[in-house]
């Protein structure tokens, strides 16, 4: 990120990143005490933003306070870059930063997403901002803040671990399959937000920086490079990957996270690769088609 | 009480006082319970027994006084001095609070199991088939059919609820319970089927038992001690058969007068 001042803006009548030095400076000082306490959830002032909660308000926040003229940004949608929101999202830091953007993971030194982690491997000095709907992994079973405040504070866990039980009694399996819960440095209970299990262990001694932002709870939470993350599980029903029966339908990739696309109204359907950008690589690199 | 042989005593309470705001609710309660021993607290509805219970457990804070327990992994402790993590270790493990009413003991949306194996999960145990069949065990104890293992506590009767909060608490083997008035709510069989389990628990485990109730019969059934309670005040403590045979305080004098006697 860049050290000088971005006190003007590419966009005339807002300041550089839409929002102003002290906003962003408040944010920052937010990011280096989550930094500093990997997992932990450090409250800050989420300001309004020019969309509705739930939009990815605490993410933009997260981005427009770290993002500097020579980033190269990009934005990510359910694995997506042409999705409205990503579109939407992009066209907002182009045009109050003027910043380059680009689709390419490897070229991007800052990447806004929501649902996914980027399939090709994450480097160093790359940062991941997260757009988090619900940061507290125990608010469904403990709706008192003030209790799950204490549980983080004494590291008292047994919560979730019934909810996974139950899981296990009812169905047979763990069946949550996105939000899954990790242990960060083996000492913060955090939620991953809504990216796919399948994307858990990509965090789990990442290269990267990754960064969480949610806008309507007002909370900040980070996980720094080179740190543990362990998803929760039992010894004898330990955490597992969601796999699936058929390659990618148009690169034919057999090891990413893919979604299934109805294609008309008579049943036919795809599976397809969510992360487009890998998914447009593979086939240039003729994975597999003409096999 | 040195009959059984222990020299000291599990739980220790010394001048006990409590106040909200002007009204004391507890008056330098002390006490001695040994390990074994089954202690009732008896008197009526706004004595302070409930009181006294939640300040032993450290559910409420005590404006006076001392706790002292004699903790198997932590040595002897003043549990107004411990950390909250130690509280809570010890309130899991070496303790038991049972409820007056079950639904303050239990989390009603998950199943038995799931409640009976919280105690462990938050100690640390990951094994899920383990943790299952210690949850059966400790259903067949209270005597609740392994087959209800997966329903919610919900769908229990209100003994059954009350017999699943008792076996949540067993998990772990806690050497102390306390109890808020266990058998009340419940009808009479019902009562003196919770009865009859919670002597043959507290004999063949060795339970300590610190049990509030208003009802002499239970008193009688399960303490070897007691001790009457009136304004936040012990006014007479000794033997449970003596007490109720022959009580030496006019308040106690009356309170074992005002019940039927055959």
């Amino acid at each position: 990120m860049s050290d000088e001042l971005n006190t003007t803006s590419s966009h005339s009548g807002f300041n550089f990143a839409y929002l102003d030095e002290q906003t962003k400076r408040m944010i920052r000082k937010a990011l280096l005490k989550a930094v500093a306490i990997p997992g932990h959830q450090v409250p800050f002032a989420s300001k309004e933003m020019p969309l509705p909660y739930g939009w990815g308000t605490g993410g933009i926040q997260v981005t427009a306070s770290i993002i500097g003229r020579d980033d190269t940004l990009k934005v990510i949608d359910q694995g997506s870059d042409d999705t409205v929101n990503a579109v939407n999202i992009r066209k907002f830091f182009q045009k109050t930063t003027g910043v380059q953007t680009t689709e390419n993971t490897e070229e991007a030194s800052l990447i806004q997403t929501r649902h996914r982690i980027p399939e090709f491997p994450l480097k160093e000095g790359q940062i991941m901002v997260y757009q988090v709907p619900v940061p507290e992994p125990l608010q469904r079973l403990e709706p008192r803040e003030t209790e799950t405040r204490k549980m983080h504070a004494l590291a008292d866990y047994g919560l979730m671990h019934v909810k996974l039980y139950e899981d296990i009694t009812h169905f047979g399996k763990i069946t949550s399959t996105y939000d899954y819960p990790v242990l960060v440095d083996h000492r913060y209970l955090s939620a991953p937000s809504p990216i796919p299990k399948f994307d858990n262990p990509k965090l789990h001694q990442s290269k990267a920086l990754h960064l969480f932002g949610a806008g309507r709870e007002k909370r900040i939470y980070a996980i720094p490079p080179y740190t543990d993350v362990d998803s929760l599980g039992f010894e004898d029903h330990p955490f597992e990957l969601q796999r699936w029966d058929q390659a990618c339908a148009l690169c034919g990739s057999k090891d990413t996270f893919l979604d299934e696309v109805i294609t008309n109204d008579e049943g036919g359907h795809l599976f397809v690769c969510s992360d487009t950008n890998h998914c447009q690589r593979s086939q240039k690199n003729g994975a597999v088609h003409d096999s | 009480m040195q009959a059984h042989g222990f020299s000291k005593p599990l739980l220790k309470v010394e001048k006990l006082t409590k106040f909200f705001g002007p009204n004391q609710a507890l008056n330098e309660v002390s006490f001695e319970l040994f390990p074994g021993e089954v202690l009732a607290i008896v008197g009526e509805s706004g004595s302070g027994k409930s009181t006294l219970l939640n300040c032993i457990n450290s559910n409420i804070d005590f404006d006076q006084g001392q706790v002292h327990f004699q903790s198997q992994a932590l040595g002897s402790v003043n549990m107004g001095e411990l950390s909250e993590v130690n509280q809570r270790l010890i309130k899991r493990t070496e303790w038991g609070f049972v409820h007056q009413n079950a639904r303050d003991g239990l989390i009603m949306n998950v199943s038995a199991g799931a409640n009976i194996g919280e105690r462990l999960m938050s100690l640390g145990h990951r094994h899920y088939g383990k943790i299952r069949a210690t949850a059966i065990e400790s259903l067949a104890e209270v005597e609740i059919d392994a087959n209800r293992i997966d329903d919610l506590p919900l769908n229990f009767s209100g003994g059954m609820q009350q017999r699943l909060q008792i076996a949540r608490n067993l998990v772990t083997h806690p050497r102390l319970i306390l109890m808020d008035e266990p058998t009340s709510g419940l009808d009479v069989s019902v009562q003196a089927k919770l009865l009859d389990l919670l002597k043959r628990l507290t004999q063949n485990r060795g339970l300590a038992v610190l049990i509030v109730t208003h009802d002499l019969a239970v008193a009688r059934l399960l303490a070897d001690q007691m001790m009457v309670m009136q304004n936040g005040k012990v006014i007479e403590s000794g033997l449970t058969d003596q007490i109720l045979d022959d009580p030496q305080h006019p308040y106690s004098q009356l309170l074992v007068s005002s019940i039927l006697q055959n």
